[in-house]
C-alpha cells in the first residue's frame, strides 16, 4: 500500500507535534507513509474567501506531489474535503479526479481502509471531543445532529480503544466552533463568540482536553482558552491516539 | 430602523456589545432548534419526507411556466382576479390601485415576508394608506417601527419587558406590565375591532395548488382567517415559487413546514382559500421580483425551493449570535445571505461570508437546498464580479505566490514569520483582530518539513 502523507500548511508551521503523531501513530500500524516535501497548502483559505481562481498553483503542486500514492491520508478533515471537493486541473483533470477519490481524513482512512479494531494507546484524562463541521458534515465522519439516522462516529470508535480515555458528553454535540478560516477575522465578533460558547460547554462538562480531527479548530479554541488563562489543553486526536 | 451602511460584520460586532443579550438570543432560538429536532425525530420516515419535498419543488422550478399558468386559470374559474408583477414596484402598484378602486385607506395584513422583501407597508403609508400587521410579532415590530429580524419569529430579537413597554407606550397596558399572556390579551383586544372595521386584508400565501388554483396560509394565530372572512377585498401575494402541482402535495409539505420551523405537528391554521364569498373580491398577485433571474442561475435556482421555515435560521450559529438585522434584509440567516445577493449583488456581496460553512442549514432544511455550498458559491461569484475587499484581494495574491512555491513556502516558514506574515488572519492590521481575544499559537521551534527532513527520510 503506497500511502502519501498530506500535511496542511498550519499544521507544518504551527502544530508539527500532530504532523508527527499522525505519522507514527501509522507506522506504528504497519503503514508505510511516504512525505512529498514540496508540499504546501491546499488552497482552502483563498477558495472559501472567494478567490478558487486564485488557486491553480496549489492545485498543480499537490498533484505533482500526490498523484502517484493509493492512498492521501491527512490529519485534517476540512483540508481534505476541500481537496475532495474543489482539487481541478484544466491539463491533468483526471489525475485530480484520482486524488479526490483516495484522499482520506486521518480517522476515516483507520476506521474504513485500515479497519483498525484495536490500539495501544493510553491516555487517563477527561476528554471532550469536538466535531469539526468539514470532517463530520462534509466527510460524514460522525451522525450529525439534525439528521433522523442511526448514530455513529469514527473519531470515537477510535478513542473508545485508549485505555484510560474518559470522554464527555456535550449540550451541543456538534455546533460549530466559528474558526471558518478568514471567518475568524473577518467576523471577528462572532467567531469569537461561538468560539467561547464551545469551550465554556467542554468546560462545563469537566473536560481537561479538547481534542478535534481538524487542528484550525483546536488552533481557534486554543487562542480563546489561553486568553482564560485555563489550564485545559488542545490536542489533536492523533495526539491521543498515539499517547502512551 | 435604518442600518446605514453598515455590513453584517460590522452589525454583529454592535449586536455583541452586551454579550448577555447574546446568550440569551442564542439560547432562546437553540430552543426552538432542540424543539425541531424532537418533532424530526418523531417522524421515523423524516429523511424521505425531505426527499419527496425536495423532488417535488425540483419538479417545479423544471416547469414553473405550466404550472403558473395552469394555477392561474384555475383561480380565474374559481372568481378569482389573478395578476402578474415583474417587480416589487408593480407588486406595490397594484396592490395600491386595487386598494384606491375600493376607496380603502385603512387595511390589515398578515403573515406575508413578500410584502416585507417588497417594503409594502412603507409604499401603502407614503400613499397615506395605514396598514396594521395582524400577526402579533409582526404587529410587534411594527410598533417597534422595525423590520422583523426572523421570517417566522418576527420579533424573536425583543425582550418580553421590551415589549411591555412598548404596548405600555402605543396601547395603555400598565407599566411595567411584562406578562406574555396579559399582553397577548391586550394586543388581541386592540386588534379584534381593527378586524372589525377594515374592509381590505392583505394575507400571504404557503402553498399554491396549480391542480385546483386553491392557496393556503399557515398561521398560528388564525388572523389570516379572520381578516380575510371579514374583509370584503381579499389580496394574496405569492412569490411565483410558491406553486406546488397537487393538492395531495400537501401532504408531504405541511407535515415537513411547522416541524422544521417551530417543532409543531403542523399549524394551529392552515387556512385553504379557493374562491371568494358572495359580495367578496379575492386577488391573487403573482410576483416575480427576481426569481425568474435567479431560476435561471443553475448553481442559485434551487434557492427558490425554499418554503420559508426558518429552520436554517435557528440552527445557524452565526445568525444566532448576530441578530436577523445584522443581514440588513427581508429574509435574513443563511437561506437569506443565497437569495439576496441576486436581486442586489453589491449591496449584499457581505452576506455569503457572514457564515462559516458549517453546513447545519444544509442537514435541517426540509427541501433540501444545498446552502452552504451556495453559500461558497457565491462568494466566487462575488469576487469574481468585483465587489471584494481590495485589502483582502492583495492579501490573497500574496498567499498564491506563497503557497504555490515551496522554496518561498519553506524559507517564509524558517524564519519563523510565514504564518504572522501571510495567513489571512495576519495581514492588513489583521493580526490585531485575531489578537482582540484571542492568543496566537506558540511558535514551534521547528516546522513538521524541518523535523522530518532531520529525523525521518523517505524510503
Amino acid at each position: 500500500m503506497n500511502v502519501g502523507l498530506f500535511i496542511p500548511c498550519y499544521i507544518d508551521q504551527f502544530y508539527p507535534n500532530a504532523a508527527i503523531a499522525t505519522l507514527n501513530l501509522l507506522n506504528k500500524l504497519g503503514i508505510t507513509v511516504k512525505y512529498p516535501v514540496n508540499q504546501t497548502c491546499c488552497g482552502q483559505p483563498m477558495a472559501n474567501s472567494g478567490f478558487e481562481h486564485l488557486t491553480q498553483g496549489c492545485n498543480d503542486l499537490f498533484i505533482d506531489n500526490f498523484s502517484e500514492f493509493d492512498y492521501i491520508v491527512s490529519p485534517s478533515g476540512s483540508c481534505v474535503l476541500h481537496i475532495k471537493d474543489h482539487l481541478h486541473s484544466p491539463t491533468e483533470e483526471n489525475k485530480a479526479l484520482g486524488i479526490r477519490k483516495k484522499v482520506y481524513e486521518l480517522t476515516e482512512f483507520l476506521t474504513d481502509v485500515i479497519k483498525v479494531e484495536k490500539l495501544s494507546a493510553r491516555f487517563p484524562h477527561k476528554v471532550g471531543v469536538h466535531q469539526s463541521c468539514h470532517g463530520q458534515r462534509g466527510l460524514m465522519l460522525a451522525q450529525m445532529s439534525e439528521l433522523v439516522e442511526a448514530p455513529y462516529s469514527k473519531p470515537l470508535h477510535l478513542l473508545k480503544m485508549v485505555e484510560g480515555l474518559e470522554l464527555v458528553e456535550l449540550s451541543r454535540p456538534d455546533e460549530c466552533c466559528g474558526f471558518g478560516g478568514t471567518f475568524c477575522v473577518a467576523e471577528e465578533a462572532v467567531s469569537v463568540k461561538m468560539g467561547k460558547d464551545r469551550v465554556a460547554d467542554h468546560l462545563n462538562h469537566g473536560a481537561e482536553y479538547i481534542t478535534a480531527a481538524d487542528m484550525s479548530c483546536l488552533m481557534h479554541m486554543e487562542g480563546i482558552l489561553r486568553r482564560q488563562n485555563s489550564q485545559v489543553k488542545v490536542l489533536h486526536i492523533a495526539e491521543i491516539l498515539n499517547a502512551q | 430602523m435604518s442600518l446605514g451602511t453598515k455590513d453584517h460584520a460590522a452589525l454583529s460586532d454592535i449586536f455583541n456589545k452586551d454579550e448577555a443579550r447574546v446568550d440569551w438570543h442564542d439560547e432562546t432560538l437553540w430552543f426552538v432548534r432542540a424543539k425541531r429536532d424532537k418533532a424530526a425525530n418523531s417522524i421515523p420516515e423524516w429523511e424521505s419526507l425531505r426527499e419527496a419535498a425536495s423532488q417535488i419543488k425540483n419538479n417545479v422550478l423544471s416547469n414553473l411556466h405550466d404550472y403558473l399558468i395552469e394555477f392561474e386559470n384555475q383561480a380565474k374559474i374559481n372568481g378569482v382576479t389573478v395578476h402578474w408583477a415583474a417587480d416589487a414596484a408593480e407588486h406595490n402598484q397594484i396592490v395600491h390601485a386595487i386598494l384606491k378602486r375600493h376607496n380603502v385607506d385603512r387595511l390589515i395584513k398578515s403573515k406575508s415576508m413578500l410584502t416585507e422583501e417588497c417594503h409594502l407597508n412603507e409604499y401603502l403609508s407614503k400613499q397615506n394608506i395605514d396598514v396594521i400587521d395582524t400577526d402579533l410579532g409582526e404587529r410587534i415590530v411594527q410598533l417597534a417601527k422595525e423590520p422583523p429580524s426572523h421570517i417566522v419569529l418576527p420579533c424573536i430579537h425583543k425582550k418580553k419587558e421590551e415589549i411591555g413597554e412598548l404596548f405600555h407606550e402605543h396601547l395603555g397596558t400598565p407599566e411595567g406590565m411584562a406578562d406574555p399572556v396579559f399582553l397577548t390579551a391586550a394586543a388581541r383586544e386592540h386588534l379584534r375591532e381593527t378586524f372589525l372595521t377594515r374592509k381590505a386584508a392583505i394575507t400571504g400565501v404557503n402553498f399554491a395548488v396549480a391542480e385546483t388554483g386553491e392557496f393556503v396560509v399557515c398561521t398560528n394565530e388564525g388572523n389570516a382567517d379572520m381578516g380575510a372572512h371579514l374583509a370584503d377585498v381579499h389580496i394574496a401575494c405569492m412569490g411565483i415559487e410558491k406553486i406546488i402541482p397537487k393538492r395531495k402535495n400537501l401532504g408531504v409539505f405541511l407535515r415537513l413546514l411547522t416541524r422544521s420551523a417551530t417543532g409543531q405537528p403542523i399549524t394551529t391554521y392552515s387556512s385553504h382559500f379557493k374562491k371568494p364569498r358572495p359580495g367578496q373580491e379575492m386577488h391573487i398577485v403573482l410576483v416575480d421580483n427576481g426569481r425568474t433571474t435567479q431560476l435561471s442561475r443553475p448553481d442559485f435556482r434551487n434557492s427558490l425551493k425554499c418554503i420559508r421555515c426558518a429552520a436554517c435560521m435557528n440552527t445557524c450559529p452565526v445568525y444566532r449570535r448576530s441578530g436577523g438585522h445584522s443581514y440588513h434584509t427581508a429574509v435574513a440567516g443563511p437561506i437569506g445571505s443565497i437569495l439576496a445577493p441576486n436581486l442586489d449583488m453589491k449591496e449584499y456581496a457581505d452576506l455569503p461570508f457572514a457564515s462559516t460553512l458549517c453546513g447545519s442549514c444544509t442537514n435541517v432544511c426540509p427541501v433540501k437546498i444545498n446552502i452552504h455550498e451556495q453559500l461558497y458559491k457565491w462568494r466566487q461569484v462575488i469576487v469574481k464580479e468585483g465587489y471584494a475587499d481590495p485589502k483582502k484581494k492583495v492579501a490573497m495574491k500574496v498567499m498564491e505566490l506563497t503557497l504555490s512555491s515551496p522554496t518561498i513556502y519553506k524559507n517564509a516558514g524558517k524564519a519563523g514569520r510565514w504564518v504572522m506574515k501571510y495567513a489571512p488572519f495576519t495581514v492588513n492590521n489583521k493580526l490585531n483582530l485575531w489578537y482582540q481575544q484571542r492568543e496566537m499559537p506558540e511558535v514551534p521551534k521547528e516546522s513538521f518539513g524541518e523535523w522530518f527532513k532531520k529525523n525521518k527520510k523517505n524510503d
